[in-house]
């Protein structure tokens, strides 16, 4: 690829990267936080893409680190997102108490596993 | 049907998995916008993200070499042990530091791929168009994972959150940051050195990281976060950029896009700008002037009984959180006080500042969990008109956000950052431990107010006698 597609890409992402993201709300902006924190995480793929080329321990060393770091960023940023995201709730319409209640008891027994 | 592998490993296959991940990311992150939205937008995220990880996997020739396939396969599931524990058991009230953590492993992965590519091409083969972008994200990323660090270290209070400040540190990190681009410029021009990119680059960076980060105070911490948030993401595009990966590239500029908004949303709401955050935290130096406490009147004291008849009686109850409530843990406390003054037919709403707490949406995500509705929570703007509606307003935890002398006192250190205009309620009473001041040791002449009454005392516990008091009635 050249290096003007890939420009073009960057800024394309840039712009589109800021229209997404202003429309976020303020309440959900730490679960966006993580989100993006899951996202960059990314660059677990450059780890994976080096390895095979790595010599000697300390390179085979580094890169495991960064895979690592990269695997830490990805699964342990979409998990904590999730469990933040599931606890938003509206406010329940008809009876208050029961209903969340209910909805407290379901998410419990999904955590189990 | 069998796909055959040349056709799994062409890179035209692996190019639209590309597309379709990043896709996925944008269309992901676009859920978010609302909470009803957003678990679904997070799922297909974490979706386009696996897609991308089995597509480079599928890349022809990154398994050779005996050991390539042992140490990828140990980097995933090491990185998978000690993600998912973590994920799950992470505390609300510890998330600003398990989103620094994050954003430094992610800062620290980008810091070292940066330093295998150099490491590969030293000797001069490196074009241009791959070095300089992977220059870029080796001061980047290692900024970000040395500053993460630090700002996890304050927020955990491994390190202390005041402002530790150097003399002149400013000219220090300038010197630092010249030192970091001359060591650029030069390996970019031609010079082979590995010593000057592990010193010059890492190293300098690795410093500046540290410097940067240190002499910026607790409150101040929603930007600091929000910024290494956006450097991280840059350089992860800029790797991208290095690798001629489109997926890594989209992703990078998002994180970016989302980390630069939140900085200037976190600023604006501070009345200050970005660089002077970032040149050293208010501290010391404005404290003194204003410390004095006995010229202010007194303070009106009161208790939790009185509260709990005050709220009783109240048409509507504005309840402002600030950082206090994360650190007495008292959101699940509030949530009862909500529900008992709903009871008792009294209008609840949340005012939440901006910077309320560590991060940007902190107080949020706490009365989340402590499954407060969302529809209560309003934000500055929204709310403000309402004070002047509202009976009672109950300040826990929060101080600097409430400070009238933001609005009508020009000489102070915060004034022009926008407030929660409490003091335009009937009444207002504020859940503090003691008069100590706010972070940056600013007294609040709202403490002072004659229509504002003082309950001393742990927040939750206090909380939770007015809920008792209010059931009682």
């Amino acid at each position: 690829m050249s290096l003007v597609t890939e420009i073009a890409i960057l800024v394309l992402a840039g712009f589109v990267g800021f229209a997404v993201i202003s429309k976020i709300p303020n309440t959900l902006h730490t679960p966006l936080m993580s989100g993006t924190n899951a996202i960059h995480g990314i660059v677990l793929l450059g780890g994976l893409l080096l390895m095979h080329e790595a010599q000697g321990w300390f390179e085979h060393l580094l890169l495991v680190i960064a895979i690592t770091f990269g695997t830490i960023n990805v699964i342990g940023g979409f998990f904590v997102t999730d469990r933040m995201l599931e606890m938003f709730k509206r406010k329940p319409e008809p009876e208050p108490e029961t209903e969340t209640e209910v909805a407290g008891d379901a998410e419990a027994a999904e955590e189990q596993p | 049907m069998i796909v055959p592998a040349v056709f799994l490993q062409s890179t035209n296959f692996i190019d639209a998995c590309y597309i379709v991940a990043f896709s996925l990311f944008i269309y992901g992150m676009s859920g978010l916008t609302g909470p009803r939205t957003a678990v679904r937008g997070n799922k297909i995220a974490a979706a386009g993200m696996a897609v991308a990880v089995i597509a480079t996997l599928l890349t022809k020739g990154i398994w050779h070499g005996a050991a390539t396939p042992w140490l990828i396969v140990v980097g995933l599931l090491l990185g998978t042990a000690i993600g998912l524990p973590a994920a799950r058991r992470v505390h609300m009230t510890a998330m600003p530091q398990m989103v620094a953590l994050f954003n430094g492993v992610g800062g620290g992965a980008v810091a070292i791929i940066a330093w295998i590519e150099y490491r590969h091409h030293f000797g001069g083969d490196y074009p241009l168009k791959s070095e300089i972008p992977s220059l870029f994200a080796a001061v980047v990323g290692s900024i970000s994972f040395w500053g993460s660090n630090i700002a996890f270290g304050k927020l955990q209070a491994v390190i202390p959150s005041r402002p530790i400040k150097l003399p002149g540190q400013a000219i220090l990190n300038l010197a630092l940051f010249v030192i970091a681009l001359g060591s650029v410029v030069a390996l970019a021009a031609g010079t082979h050195s590995q010593a000057l990119f592990i010193v010059g680059v890492l190293l300098v960076a690795a410093l500046l990281g540290n410097m940067v980060v240190l002499p910026i105070g607790g409150a101040d911490m929603p930007v600091v976060i929000s910024l290494l948030n956006a450097f991280t993401g840059l350089s992860a595009a800029a790797t991208g950029v290095a690798l001629n990966n489109t997926a890594m590239i989209v992703a990078g500029m998002i994180v970016g896009a989302s980390g630069t908004i939140l900085t200037n949303l976190m600023a604006k709401a501070m009345n200050r700008s970005v660089p002077a955050i970032v040149a050293g935290g208010f501290g010391g130096e404005v404290a003194a002037p204003t410390a004095g406490d006995g010229e202010r009147g007194p303070v009106k004291s009161t208790t939790p009984d009185d509260v709990a008849i005050q709220l009783s009686y109240a048409r509507q109850v504005v309840i402002a959180p600030g950082y206090g409530m994360a650190v007495a843990q008292a959101q699940y406390a509030v949530r009862d006080l909500e529900k008992a003054l709903e009871g008792k037919g009294v209008r609840v709403l949340f005012a939440i500042h901006p910077v309320a707490g560590r991060m940007p949406g902190h107080m949020n995500v706490l009365l989340a969990e402590s499954q407060v509705p969302y529809d209560l929570l309003k934000e500055m703007d929204e709310v403000n008109p309402e004070f002047a509606r509202t009976d009672v307003t109950l300040v826990i935890g929060a101080n600097d956000v409430t400070n009238p002398a933001a609005k009508n006192e020009p000489g102070s250190p915060i004034y022009g950052m926008p407030i929660l205009e409490v003091s335009q309620s009937k009444s207002v009473v504020v859940l503090k431990r003691s008069m100590a001041s706010g972070f940056a040791g600013i007294d609040n002449p709202l403490f002072y107010e004659p229509e504002t009454s003082m309950l001393f005392g742990d927040a939750k516990q206090s909380v939770s006698e007015i809920t008792a008091a209010i059931q009682a009635l």
